[in-house]
């Protein structure tokens, strides 16, 4: 078994309702940090992680710059920058050109997350309805690390998990429910791994 | 195949490391000490456009073709920027911190970063309708020397105008923003007056030194690319050029609170990065040898730190003593 030490996740139009239902089902004592990337469109300047609190038991942030990453913390990226994670296990924001017509993008995290936890990151996308954070994920997948999808059957918007199907040979194709699930049995694998 | 890949990421490491002290060494341009993961998204679009397979390769062509370094430089560059971006940062200049500069006599404006111009334009239209351009001098520095050129010459794609317009009235605009340009094809060319008092030129925050006495420093979306210790860097440049009682403003993911500077500023408009430098001098107290948890301002601390300067002046008294018995003629 192996030790995951972090979560990133993908998600566009429909983020808001799949996002608080799965983190509605997560504990506050997760053995990894989650990093979420939303689409938001131009010029919403609220703090979307405050839209995201209620319900929640987790410790639900907006990234800093060069904020130290840490376990059991949910982190959102603020709306119009794009997040990045550097080897040390620190946040980067940058205002780099839009990539997939998004800013932040789901690729930019998805790489630079990979490059920083190699074969020990899970990756998963949700309902959205464009291909941004495919890339992203074939790159997880290729460096030895787990992809998820959320089925598209059951997401508000099909075509983000379908576009990552088509790019990737996924690990795990599953409703939100199951999705939370596997988080749950994968931090718990950690502790286990630890003692 | 894992191992190969965490193999593969530490060897690309390593020419990171080389291929930025290469252009340093060659160009003077420090890289070093930028956010790591965002240039090696940069470098990485370069080497598949221009179809290296390794950084090696792409090092090599770096120190022998210029032509080519110019180009990757304007990569490692990134300029994008708006007319009042975040408008709200406008409105707290406007209502919050101009009223206090009305009382100079001549106010002294760094835009540090400023790309292709757009920030310092807006800046100019605020300054004018508050009647206050003609007292000021605006130094817009970037090191990017096209992206200046461009600034200089103030000449916008007119598609982004309607996005500048509006953020415009956002940001508490009491003209018709039309005013500020001439629609010429499919440009708008900024209006002469607002350069009339702006001086463009050429400054790089990691390697050049200060910029003369301010009374504003504007440095927006720059330091974010930069790591914790170069930050610190600009922050002491930043301090040493201000005036006391000067603003610093910083972009909205932007802090001075994380900094080794962070008690030289009290926060102004917190929300916006707005600060103001303060006048309490500096007490390095991590120099103080204290064992005991003395209040900074007690007695004791006073005391203590009393007996610390009257023995560093004896010691220094004991000191010219001995130059003086060496070198008994001077
Ligand atoms: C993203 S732009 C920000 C532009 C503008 N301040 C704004 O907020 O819209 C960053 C700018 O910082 C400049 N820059 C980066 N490193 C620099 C350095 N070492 N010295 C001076 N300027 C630098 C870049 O050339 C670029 O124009």
């Amino acid at each position: 078994m192996k030790k995951y030490e972090a979560v990133v996740i993908g998600v566009s139009a429909g983020g808001l309702v799949a996002l608080k239902s799965l983190l509605s089902m997560l504990p506050n004592n997760l053995s990894f940090p989650i990093i979420i990337v939303q689409h938001l469109y131009y010029n919403i300047k609220d703090d979307f992680s405050d839209l995201l609190k209620g319900g929640s038991l987790l410790k639900i942030k907006q990234a800093d710059d060069k904020e130290k990453i840490n376990s059991g913390c949910v982190y959102i990226a603020p709306s119009n920058y794009h997040l990045l994670i550097e080897d040390d296990k620190t946040f980067s924001l940058s205002i780099d050109e839009m990539v997939n017509f998004a800013r932040p993008s789901i690729d930019v995290l998805f790489e630079s997350a990979s490059d920083a936890y190699g074969a020990c990151l899970i990756g998963i996308i949700l309902t959205g309805a464009n291909n941004d954070g495919s890339m992203g994920l074939k790159k997880i997948k290729d460096r030895g690390g787990l992809a998820v999808v959320q089925d598209p059957n059951t997401a508000e918007y099909s075509s983000m998990p379908l576009a990552a199907i088509s790019a990737t040979e996924v690990d795990h194709i599953l409703p939100l429910e199951d999705i939370a699930r596997l988080i749950i049995r994968l931090s718990c694998n950690n502790t286990k791994l630890q003692s | 195949m894992n191992k190969d890949y965490s193999e593969e990421h530490e060897n690309e490491k390593l020419e990171m490391y080389l291929l930025l002290e290469a252009i340093y060494r060659k160009y003077g341009y420090d890289f070093r000490n930028y956010s790591r993961a965002s240039l090696n998204r940069r470098i990485k679009h370069r080497m598949s456009i221009s179809g290296f397979g390794t950084i090696s390769e792409m090092i090599h062509k770096a120190i022998y073709d210029r032509t080519f370094f110019e180009t990757f430089l304007a990569d490692l560059s990134i300029t994008v920027t708006d007319m009042f971006r975040d408008p709200t940062f406008f409105i707290s200049l406007r209502k919050e911190i101009f009223p206090m500069l009305k009382e100079l006599h001549h106010i002294k404006i760094w835009v540090a970063g400023c790309s292709t111009g757009e920030e310092v334009y807006s800046l100019s239209i605020l300054l004018k309708e508050e009647g206050l351009y003609d007292k000021s001098t605006i130094y817009a520095t970037d090191f990017n020397d096209s992206a200046l050129k461009k600034a200089k010459e103030g000449i916008y794609n007119i598609n982004l105008i309607k996005k500048y317009t509006s953020n415009y009235q956002i940001a508490g605009g009491i003209e018709s923003f039309s005013d500020y340009f001439i629609a010429k094809y499919d440009s708008a060319i900024m209006d002469q007056s607002l350069k009339k008092n702006i001086i463009f030129s050429s400054h790089n925050l990691v390697t050049d030194g200060m910029f003369g006495e301010m009374d504003m420093v504007i440095c927006r979306n720059v330091l974010i690319y930069f790591n914790r210790d170069l930050q610190n860097n600009v922050f002491k440049l930043f301090t040493e050029s201000l005036c006391e009682g000067g603003f610093l403003c910083l972009g909205t993911k932007e802090t001075v609170r994380l900094s080794k500077y962070s008690h030289d500023y009290d926060d102004i408009v917190k929300g916006e990065k707005i600060y103001k430098k303060n006048s309490k001098p500096r007490l390095d107290i991590t120099h103080i040898n204290s064992n005991s948890n003395i209040e900074p301002v007690s007695t004791g601390f006073i005391n203590k730190s009393a007996t610390i300067i009257s023995e560093a002046k004896t010691k220094l008294e004991e000191l010219q003593r001995l130059i003086q018995s060496i070198n008994p003629g001077n």
